[in-house]
């Protein structure tokens, strides 16, 4: 697994901003919460460089192209085409005094991401405005001093910046995504960067591994084993490989961390038959939280961690069931179909997605909490299932076959912008999004004092 | 993976035998005379008998091959029975641990065959066809298993013989997405210990 770096942030000066902030930040722009959402159009045009050589011109196309990707992704803005800008980008100073707001807003850019970088000896120092074109001011502005070879990180946090200033919410470029690809001729647990780049395999067991599932810190990972030849649960620290193994007869399945909190949920049949149990972060048994005849499998916690949802074969059929840990009570959510497994409960709290078989396809749902106004996100394409939240809880990835094998995809949580991840050797299945990983991020913030 | 090697290995034994099982056991009797004719050189006398005067070692030797074929056949039938064991698979319905009257017919046979042979141990995996998710297969494929063990453990077979484990849908025997792989792979497989 490549190690998460923190950025190498030696200076993140906040520049200026001309337009005054009413509130703590500009939210009215995009309503993460609305499902027809309008895509901002935004220009990013090539970088300008104060570096007049090859590196320099290169590295400044990297760096808006890299930025111009990032903020693609989110599926919140419409990139214009740098081939419709009136302005020579190169030639762009980045600051509001410079920039000629009617040629931006002529060509229908709404926002305006504006940059400069300088290299000398390998310390790159880079600025990077947003500008509200109509308005015609800044909205946010940093200047970050660091390793060229950190470049992608600065990125990262510049575009978190610019989708915090937005929507109110940090976002996820500081997460991964774990999965499972069968590569190698078995399946092992793999891990990639947010949009799919930086893929490095974390587990090499050389037998069937399946269902990881991050701890809300980011430091764990627990999965389901057949290393020993009985499908065993290992929870591995995924800094220094520290491990624990839940290794009981029968089945030790489907592990879900507790939110902030060093305890997870899996599913066991030592007793004879299939329950979920709440283990330690060490795999030691607290309490048997279900205790139904036949099999109870997936549970998902609400952010709060007072609720679990789970699958239960209790009515005959696989269905999403909700239970309050404390009171035990037990609320049956999904009720059209007679297959609907792999819940994940939403980061806000107030949705579960899953997947649910009908017509012998599986597609992904999301459902209110007491099973209301169920939508289905995906149709007509192969079967998608393993449905998992961005930890913003604006972007949903799954594992679909529209393509023949099955593939890592994402869209929004609301079905729209489906996209493959990744291509890699083998069948990709089971993503799991990890939390926010970069938890210094807000410090740096901060100094802009928005 | 060492297990499918072990797998590999022992139908690679097992089934030269059934061969030679099939092939009748009359024959690789007098196969065996024959080669050992052939090892004593004495390829234009005929058979050994009690009257002739043949050497020692060939009288003394004679009955031995005999009594190892012997021996060899009853274990070529254990193969054998053991083969019918492991290959019958016991099949279920979609998103079923139920046995049907079919599964259960298959199970009753193995139970002969246990019986016969009550120093074997099984371990019994449990599969799933592909069309469910992964997460409940499991669950379900352990299920079957239990199912297939409680079935054989009521028909008097003690239960210490018998040990389950669930595959779900990670060891599909046929990989093609239509009924007749589906129906191949939801079901119960029996494996020598």
């Amino acid at each position: 697994m490549v190690a998460f770096r923190y950025v190498a942030v030696l200076v993140a000066v906040y520049l200026s901003f001309i337009i005054p902030a009413s509130s703590l930040a500009g939210y009215d722009y995009i309503d993460i919460n609305s499902p027809f959402l309008r895509k901002i159009p935004i220009a990013v045009p090539v970088f300008g460089t104060d570096t007049a050589n090859e590196t320099g011109m290169q590295l400044s196309k990297k760096a808006s192209d890299m930025l111009s990707g990032m903020l693609d992704f989110t599926g919140y803005f419409k990139m214009l085409d740098r081939d419709s800008f009136i302005e020579d980008s190169a030639k762009i100073k980045p600051d509001a005094s410079n920039i000629y707001f009617p040629n931006w807003t002529a060509v229908g850019a709404e926002l305006l991401v504006a940059g400069n970088l300088q290299v000398k000896g390998g310390v790159l120092e880079i600025e990077l405005r947003l500008f509200d074109t109509i308005k015609a001011g800044q909205l946010i502005g940093k200047k970050y001093t660091t390793s060229v070879n950190d470049l992608r990180d600065v990125i990262k946090r510049f575009s978190g910046e610019i989708i915090y200033y937005l929507t109110g919410n940090r976002g996820f470029f500081d997460s991964q995504i774990a999965f499972v690809s069968s590569g190698t001729g078995n399946k092992e647990i793999y891990i990639c960067e947010f949009d799919g780049s930086n893929t490095s395999q974390f587990t090499r067991n050389k037998a069937i591994t399946i269902f990881p599932a991050w701890s809300s810190d980011g430091h764990w990972i627990a999965f389901t084993s057949y290393i020993k030849g009985n499908p065993d649960l290992y929870i591995v620290n995924t800094g220094d490989r520290s491990m624990s193994v839940v290794a009981k007869k029968g089945i030790n399945i489907t592990p879900a961390w507790v939110p902030g909190k060093f305890e997870l949920a899996a599913t066991l049949s030592y007793s004879g038959d299939q329950d979920i149990y709440l283990l330690t972060g060490t795999g030691k048994e607290i309490k048997k939280l279900t205790n139904e005849r036949g099999s109870d499998v997936s549970p998902t916690w609400s952010p709060d961690g007072k609720k679990m949802a789970f699958v239960s074969s209790r009515s005959g059929t696989p269905q999403v069931y909700v239970q309050d840990v404390d009171t035990g009570h037990v609320e049956r959510i999904t009720f059209y179909g007679r297959y609907n497994t792999q819940p994940s409960w939403s980061p806000k709290g107030d949705k579960i997605a899953y997947s649910g078989m009908n017509g012998g396809r599986h597609n992904i749902y999301t459902i209110g909490l007491g099973g209301k106004d169920p939508v289905q996100l995906t149709g007509n394409a192969g079967d998608n299932e393993s449905p998992s939240w961005s930890p913003d809880g604006s972007l949903i990835v799954f594992s679909s076959t529209r393509e023949g094998p099955s593939r890592i995809f994402v869209m929004t949580a609301f079905g729209t912008d489906q996209r493959r991840l990744l291509a890699i050797s083998g069948e990709q299945t089971s993503p799991k999004w990890s939390p926010g990983l970069n938890n210094k991020q807000p410090s740096i913030s901060n100094l802009g004092g928005l | 993976m060492k297990k499918s090697i072990w797998v590999v290995l022992a139908l690679l034994l097992v089934i030269p035998g059934l061969l030679f099982t099939a092939s009748c056991g009359k024959k690789s009797l007098t196969a065996d005379i024959e080669t050992m004719k052939d090892k004593t050189k004495e390829a234009p006398a005929p058979p050994p008998r009690a009257s002739a005067p043949a050497p020692a070692p060939v009288v003394q030797k004679a009955p031995e091959p005999l009594k190892i074929s012997e021996e060899e056949m009853r274990a070529r039938e254990k193969t054998s029975a053991m083969q019918a064991l492991m290959n019958e698979d016991v099949y279920f319905d979609y998103d079923s641990a139920a046995l049907a009257p079919a599964a259960q017919e298959i199970l009753k046979k193995k139970a002969v065959a246990l019986n016969k042979y009550s120093n074997i141990s099984i371990t019994i995996e449990g599969h799933c066809d592909e069309r469910g998710t992964n997460e409940y297969n499991l669950a379900l494929g352990e299920r079957r298993a239990e199912s297939a063990k409680k079935f054989l453990i009521d028909l008097g077979l003690a239960a210490s013989r018998f040990t389950t484990i669930s595959y779900g849908e990670e060891k599909p025997v046929g990989t093609s997405s239509n009924e007749e792989a589906w129906v191949k792979n939801r079901r119960a497989h029996f494996v020598l210990k």
